[in-house]
């Protein structure tokens, strides 16, 4: 067996003793996969497997940020002119918003004050970039290039500049895998900003296109509207944009309303994201939150119970 | 047999590293679809063309690397590896004598096997993805074989 004489080995491996490895490594597997799957007793070695293989994912797509870094620097003069004055407009029409909103927030504050509930707003973000690697093409997942050595937690919420991402499933100490809302295992929470309806929109499995599968045939809701998240089940913070519907099709046999949405985030091509901390402590007594479905704690559970 | 070959455990565990690295090597939409497992190649290569010949355990210790490397249950991919292994260990002389086409074939139906015990465990620990078209990365590995047999005796007469 020393790695000097390549040859020492018999040409011939086989007999009893190849059936009996075989068992026990397929025993030892299957420890494993329950150990890992029905009890989670293995979070422990998962943390530092994902640290043992972070530096080989970050390494393959390492050529890949370069050249993009490569590409960003020789930008030309003009191109970078444009983005500048593009940047300049959107900042001026942000703060406008923003003077809007500080004022808002106070009357928001004030009122919830009066009504004795906290409010739960995003108090702290952490930017993390996105490793591109190709973790599974028929899953939606991707990683990020902070974990638990800043403060990143299992369930967190992640946004981008336009929406809702997805939520963090596994942190390792440098990377953590984030479920993206439109995996076919992950369910969010959500509003019909327009009626207030809540529900709860399903990933699809597609990165385009989500599927809400809950409203009664005699909801209102319309291609167009817009989805919020409603902070039910307290894994994603209260009023960010979710997705668009774009379609709803009414089958009159059916009881309930088949609807597609967008998600607004741009899950595909999204560089960097951002990981979000806010208080969830307190779930809003409200009297129409009867939630249609329990609130999904983790919501990839929730939605892989109610589709059975 | 090749006398003199450099495949020592640093060389295996280059060659399996490189086949992981492969697997999340990040790729347009379409050519994703079609990747083939690259380190149920390597496995396979290894215990069946290789000068140096590897077990069941190299198999094992592939597969849970593969399962840490893709977020998956672990042992799951290493349970499918070591069964390929085993049923390629055991018809080994047979398919080393086989004609390269035929090789090919074996090797793919191999490599349904490999995904199929993915496909099941999946669906066993609650995650199913039944899209038709993660098959696909069956014929498409079947179709590397000739070339990553190439490849990798070059790697190891070098």
């Amino acid at each position: 067996m020393t790695p000097h004489e390549p040859d020492s080995r018999p040409l011939l491996l086989g007999g009893p003793a190849l059936g009996l490895r075989l068992a026990v490594l397929a025993l030892l597997s299957a420890g494993l996969m329950i150990a890992d799957h029905r009890q989670h007793h293995l979070a422990v070695i998962r943390d530092w497997l994902s640290a043992v293989v972070y530096p080989v994912q970050w390494a393959v797509q390492a050529p890949f940020a370069a050249w993009t870094s490569v590409r960003e620097s020789f930008a030309s003069r003009a191109q970078l002119e444009a983005e500048n004055v593009r940047l300049a407009a959107d900042n001026l029409a942000l703060r406008l918003r923003q003077m809007r909103y500080e004022a808002l927030e106070r009357e928001n504050q004030r009122l919830r004050t009066a009504r004795e509930s906290t409010s739960r707003v995003v108090q702290r973000t952490l930017v993390a970039e996105i490793v591109r690697v190709d973790l599974d093409p028929f899953r939606q997942r991707a990683l990020v290039n902070k974990g638990s050595q800043s403060g990143v937690f299992r369930g967190q919420a992640a946004l981008d500049a336009n929406g809702i991402f997805g939520q963090v499933t596994r942190v390792g100490p440098l990377s953590a895998e984030i479920i993206l809302i439109s995996d076919a295992e992950h369910a969010i929470p959500v509003q019909v900003s327009r009626t207030g309806a809540r529900t709860i929109a399903l990933g699809t499995g597609r990165s385009g296109q989500l599927s809400l599968p809950y409203l009664p045939q005699n909801s209102d809701v319309v291609a167009g509207d817009l989805l919020v998240s409603s902070g039910l089940g307290g894994v994603y913070p209260p009023g960010y944009p979710v997705g668009r519907v774009t379609s709803v099709e009414r089958d009159p046999s059916q009881p309930l309303l088949s609807i597609a949405a967008i998600p607004l985030a741009g899950l595909d091509h999204d560089p960097e994201i951002l990981l979000v901390w806010f208080d969830s402590t307190i779930v809003e007594p409200e009297p129409a939150a009867a939630p249609e479905a329990p609130a999904p704690q983790p919501a990839a559970e929730a939605a892989r119970g109610d589709r059975g | 047999m090749t006398r003199r070959s450099n495949l020592g455990w640093p060389g295996i565990t280059l060659l399996t590293i490189a086949a992981l690295a492969a697997t999340v090597l990040p790729l347009p939409a379409w050519l994703e679809i079609l990747r083939p497992d690259f380190v149920a190649l390597t496995v396979l290569w290894f215990c069946l063309l290789s000068p140096r010949m590897t077990g069941l355990l190299h198999a094992w210790g592939a597969g849970i690397a593969l399962d840490a490397f893709r977020g998956v249950v672990l042992g799951q991919h290493a349970l499918a590896l070591i069964v390929i292994t085993y049923v390629a260990t055991k018809l080994r002389l047979q398919i080393r004598a086989f004609p390269p086409l035929q090789q090919t074939a074996v090797i793919m139906a191999l490599l349904w096997l490999n995904e199929f015990l993915v496909f099941w465990i999946d669906g066993a620990s609650g995650h199913p993805v039944t899209d038709w078209r993660r098959w696909l990365a069956v014929p498409a590995g079947a179709a590397c074989w000739p070339l990553i047999t190439g490849l990798y005796a070059r790697f190891a007469r070098r």
